[in-house]
């Protein structure tokens, strides 16, 4: 599993940079991220170093965030690799709420994402052979 | 300490309208003779003062609006010479000229007995500390608390508003045990302390407050009571009159008792002026009866409230004002519907979801009026999906329109990011142009 920090971020100029910038001065190196946005607002969600350090750092800079654990596979690079194993979890009622990829320095592409069934996800993708994170 | 002035707060309900019907029918001679604004009411009238014989004769009196103060500005409603007068207050000029109000030493003695009734109210006694966190100056609220404290012989601290650091370290370093300060300041400070970590009852000695200057509801009271493990009492009073103490809770918070052997109140129908019942919501109006610098005959304060009459356990016998729920004049009317910042307090407070700081933004737009609400999310909350966001704002959305009758369009925005404000919160920016 994976830990990942979301961020609540209003639709003002520069929210998304003020973020980065605490991170920035708490010295927290950034894994992966990604922005889930509305007309109002958006959801930046990251994958960082020191969760800890960069949550505490965001919460005196008073932004919204929180903890969510994620699950984290490694994904061949291939042709059909992702689809083959969303199809096995979608066959075994695994409902992804969100998901977003990030590289991985060794060839396969990282994948995490948010389950209210991680403990069955993760049985079926042991099954169909994926390295989790 | 159970009460600051036995005799005259637990007085028989004879007793007082015998002592009201005396003062009043003083007054209004006294008024005719030494305030030409009300000698020429009075005359268009064809009342004399003889015409009052008794406190039941006080719908006979002519009203008095704001208006006719600031006509009168700046001392032509006084009843007495300057050299007579120790102290002049004045009222926020958010509109025209100020309001201003003297005071004779028996007048700010007076207010200053009144407003240690209500610090006893909140718990107070000899031994306390008293934490002023009003601001001091024109405005009443930190002046008069600071009279009242020393009237009753415990001990202030005139911390004044704002720097909310300073205040704190006050707070904690001299032990305080009562507070005094606005209603939104101190859910400020309460926030203040959880974000440093000072528990009530261990860092923190504070027992009781007295909270006014603003509208707030029975939700907001219970928050901050059971955050701080306090008794929050409601203060109300005008500078017009006196400022704070012309009404305040004591523990069984069944309304404020009103210090009616020196001011009367009131309460009328807004639209038609005609005296409504205990119990029925209407504006409350207040003739003063000892006041000597500046006395007002049923002057219209805008604010909107009803009284009740219910005996009180704790053996006052006062008439009670019930919470004012809003302000005549400060009462939105977004698309012909009445809408109090009172009301939005209380839906919010209802939902843990999110903080009972707002701001509210009206509009027009194609000659239909728009409200928008800013809500700040809870801090407590944790949100990693869109859809969470949407959920909150769909029951609020819903829970708003309910309360209201009429929709508003609710922004969720970070914790923190309402502005805050150190003296009377400004809740509402109104962009109509009507």
């Amino acid at each position: 599993m994976i830990k990942q920090i979301a961020v609540f971020l209003e639709n003002k100029e520069g929210r998304a940079s003020a973020c980065c910038k605490v991170l920035k001065d708490a010295g927290v190196n950034l894994y992966a991220l990604s922005i889930a946005d509305t007309k109002d607002f958006g959801i930046m969600r990251i994958i960082t170093e020191d969760n800890a350090k960069a949550l505490r750092a965001l919460k005196d800079a008073g932004f919204l965030s929180s903890e969510v654990e994620l699950v984290g596979m490694e994904v061949p690079d291939r042709a059909g690799a992702l689809a083959e194993l969303l199809i096995a979890l979608g066959d075994n009622d695994i409902n992804v709420e969100y998901m977003y990829s990030y590289a991985g320095v060794d060839g396969h592409a990282k994948i995490a994402f948010k389950t209210s069934m991680p403990e069955k996800a993760i049985e079926i993708l042991k099954k169909q052979g994926v390295t989790l994170i | 300490m159970q009460y600051f002035q036995k005799e005259l707060e637990t007085m028989s309900a004879d007793q007082k309208k015998v002592l009201q019907s005396e003062r009043l029918v003083k007054m209004v001679k006294y008024v005719y003779e030494n305030q030409k604004p009300y000698r020429a009411k009075m005359d268009a009238i064809k009342l004399k003062p003889d015409d009052i014989k008794s406190i039941d004769d006080i719908y006979k009196l002519p009203y008095t609006v704001k208006q006719d103060l600031r006509d009168a500005y700046p001392f032509g409603m006084m009843a007495r010479p300057m050299r007579d007068l120790v102290r002049l207050h004045a009222s926020s000029a958010t509109t025209g000229k100020l309001t201003v109000a003297g005071y004779t030493q028996n007048d700010i003695d007076v207010w200053g007995e009144c407003a240690a009734r209500s610090l006893v109210m909140a718990g107070a006694d000899e031994n306390s500390v008293v934490h002023v966190a009003y601001g001091y100056g024109l405005f009443t609220g930190g002046l008069g608390m600071h009279y009242g404290v020393e009237k009753m012989g415990a001990c202030v601290v005139p911390a004044s508003a704002g720097n909310t650091q300073k205040q704190i370290q006050l707070i904690t370093d001299f032990g305080a045990d009562i507070i005094c300060c606005t209603p939104s300041y101190i859910i400020y400070l309460a926030e203040e302390f959880e974000k440093m970590g000072l528990k009530p009852g261990v860092d923190l000695k504070l027992k009781g407050g007295v909270f006014g200057a603003e509208a707030w509801s029975e939700n907001m009271r219970a928050d901050i009571e059971k955050r701080l493990g306090i008794r929050a009492c409601d203060i109300y009073g005008l500078s017009e009159i006196a400022g704070p103490g012309v009404a305040c809770d004591c523990e069984f918070k069944s309304g404020m008792h009103f210090q009616d052997d020196h001011f009367y109140p009131e309460i009328v129908d807004v639209d038609t002026l005609e005296p409504l019942p205990y119990g029925e919501s209407g504006e409350l109006v207040i003739t003063t009866l000892t006041k000597e610098g500046m006395p007002l005959l049923r002057y219209r304060t805008r604010d909107i409230a009803s009284l009740n009459a219910d005996p009180c356990p704790c053996g006052r016998t006062t008439i009670k004002l019930n919470k004012i729920t809003g302000r005549s004049d400060d009462m939105l009317i977004i698309r012909g519907v009445n809408v109090f910042p009172s009301q939005i307090e209380s839906v919010l407070l209802r939902n843990s979801d999110v903080a009972p700081h707002y701001h509210i933004n009206v509009d027009r737009v194609n000659n239909l009026d728009t409200m928008e609400i800013v809500v700040e999310l809870s801090p407590a909350i944790s949100i990693d999906e869109v859809g969470h966001v949407e959920e909150i704002r769909k029951k609020l959305t819903a829970d708003m329109a309910s309360a209201l009758s009429v929709s508003a369009k609710i922004t969720l925005v970070s914790p923190g990011s309402v502005a805050r404000s150190e003296g009377k919160a400004k809740r509402i920016t109104d962009n109509r142009k009507l």
